[in-house]
């Protein structure tokens, strides 16, 4: 009965969260829609300007924006698009954004998911050792560390790993590593300090046994919700290190069209990045539910 | 304070102090171009040399240090600023208001920061005088920057809100904005002031990245970031090592903003 209790809430938020999405998808089209409508330039038809261009197909050109004219037209015209999987047209690479996403998002997902995995594995490491070892030495150094790559811009990371032609998960990884350090660290230590680790301790209970079985639950929802963080983190490191690195992902695509002025471009991928970021923290916070549910 | 805070705090005053007194020390102005010695070694004339277009590279490095030193706090008031205003309103008032605030800076949290950076740049105008480059970098940062200060500060508000003296000051016929003034506003102080030290580190860093790629302050204004962008050559690093003083600099900045910082129990 608690159980089909438990089932129903979870999928519950499963809902709420789908419904969120779809909400946050509209209203981030019609806010693109905007942006788009209202740059700079818009309306303005280089082909038009074209003297290979005949009369009878510039009048045609002239006749196709003008059903696009008004406002109402423009919202609806854009949606509809929208909704058969049409993006536009990059202004600057003159190609359907929907193939460049095709084309770059998969590159930058690769480097990220990579990235991120290198990262946790050595900021849990190096935070599972100092909860271990718990000396000071140990702890200023791995503070004193993290706090260093934490002060050096993603860009200076990125032409340190041109340098040394490390690939780009690596560099993504350097970048994320301090800031999951610190989290998973002082998750940890707060999961150790609490009364029933430490009267498991008294008994003498084996420090493994005590990691898994105590500390490990009461951190996994909040670790859980620090991994929907860490790909905002590692998606946001992705622009200097891609640009830098000469690396053909969303990134890379991302300061193309900013440096372009590419508004329909730059706008697109950025309500992509943000739905798989939304996408990637409701995954995240529905895991620590389900595991915080299993663990009750 | 902690031995090693303090330490902190006395190098961000000499660099303070160093960078205020910028144009007593600098040996020539950040734009003159010395053509004889273009890539110069250190010199007695020229303390770090010179860069490509013979430009005395300390004069560009205090210059920079004042414009990055500046701007990254007054862009953190600003986004401080807004975050107290809509924090503080959004958990005094809940409700509805509340709800919108907090869906609204969930949504922006979501969205990685240099993205949302790059689609408002892209929005305005690139070819722009270098004083004009320099408003809208930091001004773009402290307008788009309080999301995060804004959900630990309307939650520490809706504490303030349930509190007796609130309920007291109510009682006695205390209109809602001298409420929020009066009352709630100075106990959130210390927190205003912590979200404030938080942002300067992270925009320093974001500047430095915006003007990597081109999209920050422009030359020949100096700026912690341009003056990063003659790493892309590591080779003419290891042969001129002096190079790396901004970025040394700006690492011993950021990580003593870091140690100076207040506990973790007051910012979160």
């Amino acid at each position: 009965m608690i159980k089909d209790g438990k089932a129903t809430k979870l999928f519950r938020n499963v809902l709420r969260r789908l419904l969120f999405l779809l909400c946050l998808g509209i209203g981030g089209a019609l806010l693109s829609a905007t942006l788009v409508r209202f740059a700079p330039g818009y309306g303005v038809e280089e082909r038009e300007l074209d003297p290979r261009w005949s009369a009878q197909s510039v009048e045609a050109l002239r006749q196709k924006q003008a059903l696009q004219e008004g406002l109402a037209s423009f919202y609806f015209h854009y949606l509809l698009a929208l909704a058969h999987g049409d993006l536009g047209v990059s202004d600057s690479l003159k190609r359907p954004v929907l193939e460049l996403l095709r084309q770059r998002l998969p590159v930058t997902g690769n480097s990220v998911v990579r990235g991120l995995g290198v990262a946790w594995l050595a900021a849990s490491l190096l935070a599972s050792l100092g909860l271990a070892s718990r000396g000071w030495l140990y702890e200023a150094s791995g503070t004193a560390f993290s706090s260093f790559i934490l002060s050096l811009p993603s860009a200076v990371v990125a032409m340190l790993a041109v340098h040394l032609r490390t690939p780009v998960f690596c560099a993504i990884g350097v970048v994320v590593f301090p800031r999951l350090h610190r989290y998973i660290r002082s998750l940890l230590v707060s999961s150790y300090d609490q009364p029933h680790v430490l009267a498991a301790r008294a008994r003498g209970i084996e420090s493994g046994a005590i990691f898994w079985r105590h500390v490990l639950p009461v951190a996994a929802p909040p670790l859980l919700a620090l991994l929907g963080v860490s790909f905002a983190i590692a998606f946001g490191a992705a622009i200097p290190i891609e640009a830098l690195c000469d690396s053909p992902g969303l990134g890379q695509l991302a300061w193309h069209a900013a440096l372009s002025r590419d508004l329909p471009l730059i706008v697109n991928v950025t309500f992509v990045v943000c739905l798989v970021m939304l996408a990637a923290n409701s995954l995240a916070d529905l895991a620590g539910q389900a595991f915080a549910g299993s663990a009750q | 304070m902690s031995p090693l805070q303090k330490a902190a705090a006395i190098i961000l005053c000499t660099i303070f102090g160093l960078m205020v007194l910028a144009t007593i020390l600098v040996p020539a102005p950040y734009t003159r171009q010395f053509r004889d010695v273009p890539n110069a070694a250190p010199s007695t004339e020229h303390l770090l040399g010179t860069d490509a277009l013979g430009r005395d590279c300390l004069s560009r490095l205090l210059y920079g240090t004042r414009v990055s030193l500046l701007l990254a706090p007054a862009a953190a008031l600003l986004s401080t600023l807004i975050a107290a205003l809509l924090g503080s309103a959004a958990g005094f008032l809940g409700g509805w208001f509340e709800r919108i605030v907090l869906a609204a800076t969930d949504l922006s949290l979501s969205l990685p920061w240099l993205f949302l950076l790059l689609t408002v740049r892209a929005m305005l105008p690139l070819d722009v005088p270098p004083m004009v480059s320099v408003i809208i970098a930091f001004l773009m940062m402290g307008l788009l920057g309080w999301q995060a200060s804004v959900r630990v500060i309307c939650a520490a508000a809706r504490g303030v809100r349930d509190s007796d003296f609130l309920l007291l000051a109510r009682s006695s016929g205390c209109k809602p904005a001298r409420l929020l003034l009066r009352h709630v506003a100075p106990n959130l102080r210390p927190l205003f002031y912590a979200q404030f030290l938080i942002s300067i580190p992270l925009f320093i860093l974001t500047e430095a990245n915006l003007s990597i790629l081109g999209l920050g302050v422009m030359e020949p204004m100096p700026s912690w970031g341009n003056l990063l962008r003659g790493f892309e050559d590591f080779s003419v690093l290891a042969a001129n090592p002096w190079r790396l003083v901004p970025l040394i600099l700006l690492v011993i900045v950021v990580m003593c903003f870091q140690l100076v910082l207040p506990s973790q129990e007051v910012t979160q």
